[in-house]
């Protein structure tokens, strides 16, 4: 039985949105994952912010060139078509409304849209990156993130409590437990574990998760 | 005209303390370790510049290029978008104490306020930000029913890159995504220094190839097989080195 998603299966999960000739953006970190999954028969252009679109899996291990890095600083690889540009051409893309999807990492996520992903507070070190430009430029923003902290605290959210990142930009969370729709200030509740009722993932959630239609076992392989 | 330069310690020569020094890369990539390792040979030699302003991505990996910068006592502040690393303490530490001020902005707008500095824009507008707390205090103005944030331009008294092929003209190009923010950085510092693997005699770029035209550019300097941040902290390397 699965009790939660490791990041590998949302990845997978995230990645079965993804249509056949998206521009596809992915955030530092578990969201890098989802370029693995790309179901066969579509081909996803990727984009990254440091100025590459359409770049290949990670090389093997002592074929490194770091030159040739995603945003996240760890190697790519070329294939053909691979594009590389400057930095301000890179975020015209980003502003220009040129992606069709940003799948971004998230410490909260609230039932109107907003993110908060780039400071846990005065005691840290705040880092933004391009995720203020991509909540704003992409098509559709996806979050990709454990439904809960380490410590059990909800991630979802009525409101979030952390600094934001965007306001009401998020329209769909892939998180460990479950897929969730952002529709106008409301969580929908599309998918969930199988084993987990409905009762018990809304007492892991900090805003009402609301039913519109039935909600589909979430379905993922073993990875 | 020849903007080549004979050596590292010549093409650093002008940095002065208090100035706003641009550094090229993302993180390892596009970094350029030696002009950096120069400017620090200055400082430990003259305890000169120092006080610099630095505009770069990042804020430096483990113990060498930027990062040495900082650890060296070179930098009173920070512009940068993402200060995180696999290895950042040298910033972290600085930061958290107090020792070195950080101006944070996305890195969309970064890009955009280098690229407007260089092409004589004051200021622009920008959704990004919007509604957070890095548009606190900044004009904010709606088009088409939209609300965008003001930025400035950001310029800088010089700029440090690493390209690929140069030549005595300043015709450039990069090599893969080490391109990043050089382009940009060449256009908005008064005086812009480039090391490049190899000066080609002027026609050995091709012009379609051209990425940065040399008017941009005011000195460059060979550095043959240039280090790789990267490459650099896999072997745990510091700079200056510590003897043993």
């Amino acid at each position: 039985m699965t009790l939660k998603l490791i990041p590998t299966q949302m990845a997978w999960r995230a990645a079965q949105d993804i249509a056949d000739g998206a521009y596809v953006n992915l955030g530092i970190g578990f969201p890098e994952l989802v370029a693995k999954f790309q179901p066969p028969g579509r081909e996803a252009i990727f984009h990254t912010e440091n100025g590459i679109l359409g770049f290949g899996q990670a090389p093997a291990p002592g074929h490194e060139d770091w030159d040739l890095i995603n945003a996240g600083k760890k190697a790519v690889t070329l294939k053909p078509g691979t594009a590389f540009f400057h930095h301000a051409d890179s975020f015209a893309m980003v502003r220009g409304g040129l992606l069709d999807v940003a799948i971004l990492g998230a410490y909260e996520v609230a039932e109107t849209g907003d993110l908060a992903n780039w400071s846990t507070g005065p005691k840290g070190v705040p880092a933004v990156g391009g995720a203020m430009d991509l909540v704003h430029g992409a098509k559709r923003v996806a979050v990709m993130t454990d439904h809960v902290t380490k410590d059990g605290k909800p991630k979802l959210l009525e409101r979030c409590t952390l600094p934001l990142t965007g306001v009401g930009c998020v329209t769909r969370v892939y998180s460990s437990l479950a897929v969730i729709d952002i529709i106008a200030g409301r969580f929908v509740l599309r998918e969930k574990l199988p084993f987990l009722t409905y009762d018990a993932l809304q007492a892991m959630t900090g805003a009402i998760l609301h039913l519109d239609g039935p909600v589909a076992d979430l379905a993922v392989p073993e990875l | 005209m020849d903007k080549t330069l004979p050596d590292l310690a010549t093409a650093v020569a002008g940095i002065r303390d208090g100035m706003t020094v641009m550094i090229g890369g993302f993180g390892g990539s596009g970094a350029p370790i030696e002009l950096i390792h120069a400017l620090i040979d200055r400082f430990i030699a003259t305890g000169h510049p120092t006080g610099l302003t630095l505009v770069n991505n990042n804020a430096g990996n483990g113990h060498v290029g930027l990062a040495a910068l900082i650890e060296a006592g070179m930098v009173a502040k920070l512009i940068c978008s993402f200060p995180r690393s696999a290895d950042p303490v040298v910033f972290t530490e600085r930061y958290l104490a107090g020792q070195i001020e950080l101006e944070l902005v996305p890195q969309g707008t970064l890009a955009e306020r280098i690229r407007a500095g260089g092409a004589g824009i004051p200021a622009f507008f920008t959704p990004t930000s919007y509604g957070t707390d890095l548009a606190i205090g900044k004009p904010v103005e709606v088009f088409d029913g939209r609300p965008y944030v003001q930025e400035r331009w950001l310029k800088a008294d010089c700029a440090l890159v690493k390209a690929h092929l140069g030549d005595r003209l300043g015709n450039l190009t990069y090599r893969m995504a080490a391109r990043n923010f050089g382009p940009l950085m060449c256009m908005a510092a008064a005086t812009t220094i480039v090391q490049v693997s190899r000066i080609v005699a002027p026609g050995g770029i091709d012009p379609e190839a051209v990425i940065t035209p040399g008017i941009f550019v005011q000195g460059l300097v060979e550095v043959a097989n240039p280090a790789q941040e990267e490459a650099l902290n896999r072997a745990n390397a510091r700079y200056p080195e510590v003897a043993a």
